[in-house]
Order: C-alpha cells, then structure tokens, then sequence
C-alpha cells in the first residue's frame, strides 16, 4: 500500500449473473496516488468488476467507497461527475459524432465545462492522445486502434480522479505502447490514481505500483509487479500452465 | 469533405432555404384549399419534430404523443369558449394544459422501459380520450364545434381566417423548429446526441440520462398541445376520436420519421413533405394509404435505419442544417504533442 490516502475502498463485492458467479467477495484498496494493473485470464471478471465501479452494473453485494464515500446509490453519470472515469475495452463511440464532439460531450457532461471551456479541454485532450489530425472525422469511422485513442481521451475529457483502463494496449507496436505509457505517466502526474486492465504485461511492469491477479472472482494476489509475475500460481492460473 | 460534397450541402441548403421562403410567402400566392394542406402539414411537421427529439435522441419510443394534441384541443375550446378567454390567450391555455398534464404522465412513463414505455404511453393517451368523452361541456364522446363567433375572431371572411390560421401554424412550426435547433446545439443537446449514439457511454461521459428525457419529455408537450390548438381552429370541432385521433397525431407522425430519418433535424422535415406529397397522389386509395406508408417505413428502417436522410446524408457528406460542433481551425496544426 502506498502512503497516500485511499481513493477507492472495495469491500465483499459480489456479482451474480443468475447462476453465474462472476465476481465472488473480492477486497481492493487502491491509493489516491497509485497505479494498479489487473491481470487475469479472459472471462476473470475484469470488465465486470469495471462494471461494478462505474455503475453499469449493480452488485449482488458488497459496497464500494470512492473518495470516502459509498457510492452504491449514485448512477452511472454522477459517479462520472465525481471523478470516475473509464474506457470501454470494446470501444463505445458515439458513432455519428465527430471525434471532437465525442470528446467534447466528455469535457461538458463529465467535467461540467461551458462549451466554451470544454473545447479548449476536448483540444488539449485530443492532441495528448494523438488524435488531432482525425478531430473532423465520424468517430464511427475510426479504426480498431483509434477507436481505442477515442475511448482514453473521452476518459480523460472528464478530468478523472480514478481512471478506469481497460485494455486500451492491445494490437499497438512497440512504439505506441511505449508513447502510451508516456501519456498514462502525465495524466498519473497530474493526480490520477488509475486501475488498468491489460494482457500486455510489459506496459504494466513499467507503470504499475502494484499488479492484482484476478481469478474466479477474486484476487489470488495482488502485490509488486517483479513479485506477482515471478509467482508461480499466476504463472499456472494466467498461463494455463 | 469533397469539392462536390460542399456544392452538393450549398444547393441543398438553397432548396431548404426556398422551401421555408415559400411557407413565408405561401397566403399571397394559394387558394384556401392549398393553405389548407399547408396548414395542416406544418402542424404535422411540429408533431414530427417532437417525436423525433423523443423517439430520436431520449429514447423515450412514445406512441401516446397524440395524448397532448387531445389535449391542447380541448384545453383551446375549453378557455375560448367556456371561459370567454380572448382567442389568442386561449393558445397559451392549451400550451400550459399540455405542459401540466406531461408533469404527472411522465411519472408513469418513465418507471417503464422500451416496449413497456411505449404500451405505457398509449394507455395513458386512451385514458384520457375516454375522459374527454366524459366531459359534459364538451360534448362527451361525440364533441361539439366551435361556435362561429369564435372562428370569426380570425377573420370575417373565409379566406381572411384561412390565411390567419396558415400564419398561426408557420409562426408555431417556425417556432419549433428554432427552439429545437437551439436546444440540440446546447449542452443539453450534445448530451441527447450522445445519448442518440451510445446510451450507456453517454451515461459514463457524464450525461444525466433521466434529466435529458424529462427536459424533453416536457419540451414537446407544449409544442404539441398548440398542434392540437391550431387544428381544432383548422377543422373548427373537437372531438375523442378526431382531436385524440392516433392515426393521424402518432402513427403518421412515426411513419414519417421513420420514413425521412430519425436522429436528425432533416429527417422529420423531409418524411413529413414526402408524406404530403403521396397524400395527393395515395389519398384515393383510402385504407392502402397507410399500407403504403406502413410498409415504406419498415422497408427503410431494413435498408438503412438513418431513413431517406440517412442515405441522402452519405452522398452529401454533411448536414443541411448544423448541429455539430468545431474545433478551433488550425488547432491540430499549432499543438504538436
Ligand atoms: N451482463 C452480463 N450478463 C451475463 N453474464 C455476463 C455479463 N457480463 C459479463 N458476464 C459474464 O461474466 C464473466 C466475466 O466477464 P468479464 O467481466 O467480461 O471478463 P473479463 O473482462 O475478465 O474477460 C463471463 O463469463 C461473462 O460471460
Ligand atoms: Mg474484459
């Protein structure tokens, strides 16, 4: 844990999907400072537990605690309002939208801004993420990878206090991971505490304070990277080995 | 954006800007029976716009929208002539009825979703037909006309009130189309755009979904309660069947956005001309008019869900009547990440 006081406090959630237990009385604190990476393999329960934090979905049990608060009542926008925000890792755009008005709607709704203030924030945002030169553009017509920009910089649009990635490396070269992990470490600088679903394990021993394993609905471990990815349990659970 | 796009959106904007020209200048050129057409086709128009902001941004899929038109009917005939209300008062009477019977409606409305919501709004539409039935001074279910003295108001002569009451629908269809326009260039309007793309990513950018549906929720309902006022002035009677009439106040008015496009500002204006346009040539063929009608909107919505709008829009590259918004120019030039 680091010193930081807590943004996020997560206590016995559940999540049931009629018969189907997808996450199974799973404990987290993550530091307002920190940045923690979840592994785990497909159908882990990741993107449910993003889910569960953003409001999409409502927990069988369990609370979860943003900046000191239970949030359990709030819907999906206000939790984006205080703070909360997250990509999709299958990209939501809105499709018939420029991908300037895409972000725009972000810093508006998300960050509360005046038009006027939102642009200046839409502009900023769109040139951190590379997506500038595609600004005039139907979002619906982006590709995979742009789509995938898109959804980081509507996140970060909404000037989000806990950011929620999840896989947003997936398909980039070498290159672009390494120019998004740039991007990851300003928008951490500037007080972001993020949580970031990823298979490239790579970005994630980069940036990561802690990595989290997630297995059948709860964390198996959650520690350093170096140890957490030496474990021999994550190498039989993540692996298959 | 091609070189022809941009010639293609300029001449489409001239074909706009001199239909809405001709609409202003319509009463010095036609007859009372073409004034009439006109008349009744922007109030069709405004039926269509409100339908669409419902149906095509907040997702609230209404087939109760002729619920305020009985309504604003009623509360017309209502203030004018059992209240003695001046005329042009009366207006604001059927607007304000329509607005206060939309605040308790969406109570109900809204506890329900998608085919729930639309069965909810029919019956809450029913429901208050059968209680206009019962009104005593309105003639319960087989309605009563408008006293001459009141048509008289709007002109001493036919084609004096023909040309005032055509006035009255531009000026409401004029209005309508304007506050719209405003409203989905606002804040307000680019979270309804979202929310007309992706509800649930509309909702983690920060768009408060149920605020949206009830502004606009309550936005139409006036709109749509002046409709009904404009039309009993038009057909000088009210009645249950007529003024609360389904067919011609919701399911035409879905047909037509359907047909012309929903989720645009272009799409109701197109569908509702299109339909008036057929109307001339179908309306022999009685019943099958609205076969036609019914089966050229499920066709489209098969093909291309963005109606004829949709594909039209494809080939131009752009809206006629803008809604979106810019960057600064040259910003992606001038920053360099
Ligand atoms: N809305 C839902 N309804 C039913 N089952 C779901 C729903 N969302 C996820 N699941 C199931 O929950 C499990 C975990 O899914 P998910 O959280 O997407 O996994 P991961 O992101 O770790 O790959 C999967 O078996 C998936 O089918
Ligand atoms: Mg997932």
């Amino acid at each position: 844990m680091t010193e930081h006081a807590t943004i996020l406090e997560i206590a016995g959630l559940a999540k049931r999907f009629g018969g189907l237990t997808v996450i199974d009385g799973l404990n987290l604190t993550v530091g307002e400072r920190e940045i923690l990476g979840i592994i785990g393999p497909n159908g882990a329960g990741k993107t449910t537990l993003f889910n569960l934090v953003a409001g999409v979905l409502q927990p069988s049990a369990g609370t979860i605690r943003y900046a000191g608060r239970e949030i359990g009542g709030l819907r999906t926008w206000d939790r984006c309002r205080i703070g909360i925000g997250r990509t999709y890792q299958i990209p939501k755009p809105f499709a018939h939208m420029s991908v300037f008005e895409n972000v725009l709607t972000a810093a508006v709704h998300g960050a509360g801004k005046s038009i006027r203030a939102a642009r200046e924030q839409a502009e900023a945002m769109l040139a951190l993420t590379g997506l500038a030169a595609d600004h005039a553009q139907p979002a619906g017509q982006l590709t995979l990878l742009d789509l995938k920009r898109l959804e980081l910089c509507r996140a970060l649009a909404i000037g989000p206090r806990l950011l929620l990635l999840d896989e947003i490396a997936g398909g980039l070269t070498d290159a672009e991971v390494d120019t998004l992990l740039g991007i990851i470490q300003r928008v951490h600088e500037k007080g972001t505490a993020i949580i970031w679903i990823e298979h490239v394990i790579r970005a994630l021993r980069k940036l990561c304070h802690r990595i989290a394993v997630l297995h059948e609905g709860a964390f198996v471990t959650i520690g350093e990277p170096g140890a957490v990815l030496a474990d021999s349990r994550v190498k039989t659970i993540y692996l298959g080995e | 954006m091609r070189r022809h796009q941009h010639l293609s959106i300029a001449g489409g904007r001239i074909v706009l800007a001199g239909a809405a020209l001709g609409l202003a200048v319509a009463p010095s050129f036609l007859d009372a029976g073409g004034l009439t057409v006109l008349t009744e086709f922007l109030c069709l128009l405004v039926l269509a716009l409100m339908w669409n902001l419902l149906a095509g941004y907040a997702d609230i899929v209404t087939v109760g929208q002729h619920a305020f038109v009985g309504v604003g009917a009623y509360a017309f005939y209502g203030a004018v002539v059992l209240l003695g209300v001046d005329p042009y008062l009366a207006f604001a009477a059927a607007a304000l009825m329509a607005f206060a019977v939309a605040l308790p409606a969406m109570v109900i409305v809204f506890r329900l979703r998608a085919a729930y919501l639309a069965v909810g709004t029919w019956v809450v539409a029913e429901v208050l037909m059968l209680i206009a039935g019962k009104l005593p001074n309105f003639g319960f279910g087989s309605g009563v006309s408008l006293p001459v003295r009141v048509a008289r108001e709007f002109g001493a002569r036919p084609d004096v009130r023909f040309a005032t009451i055509y006035w009255l629908a531009f000026a409401l269809a004029a209005a309508t189309f304007a506050s719209t326009w405003l409203l989905l260039r606002s804040r307000i309007g680019l979270g309804l755009t979202a929310m007309r793309d992706n509800e649930e990513a509309a909702g983690a950018t920060g768009v408060n979904l149920v605020r949206a549906r009830i502004i606009c929720f309550l936005w139409t309902a006036p709109f749509l309660g002046l409709a009904g006022a404009i039309i009993t002035l038009q057909k000088l009677r009210i009645s249950p069947p007529a003024s609360f009439s389904i067919i011609d106040w919701t399911v035409f008015v879905i047909f037509n956005v359907v047909i012309g496009g929903i989720g645009s500002l272009e799409g109701p204006i197109l569908g509702t001309a299109l339909f008036f346009i057929l109307r001339e040539y179908l309306a022999q063929l009685g019943t099958w008019h609205l076969i036609i009608l019914g089966s050229l909107s499920i066709v489209i919505i098969l093909i291309e869900p963005g109606g004829l709008w949709g594909l039209l829009r494809r080939v131009l590259g752009g809206d006629l009547i803008p809604v979106s918004h810019r960057a600064r120019p040259g910003f992606e030039t001038n920053r360099k990440s």
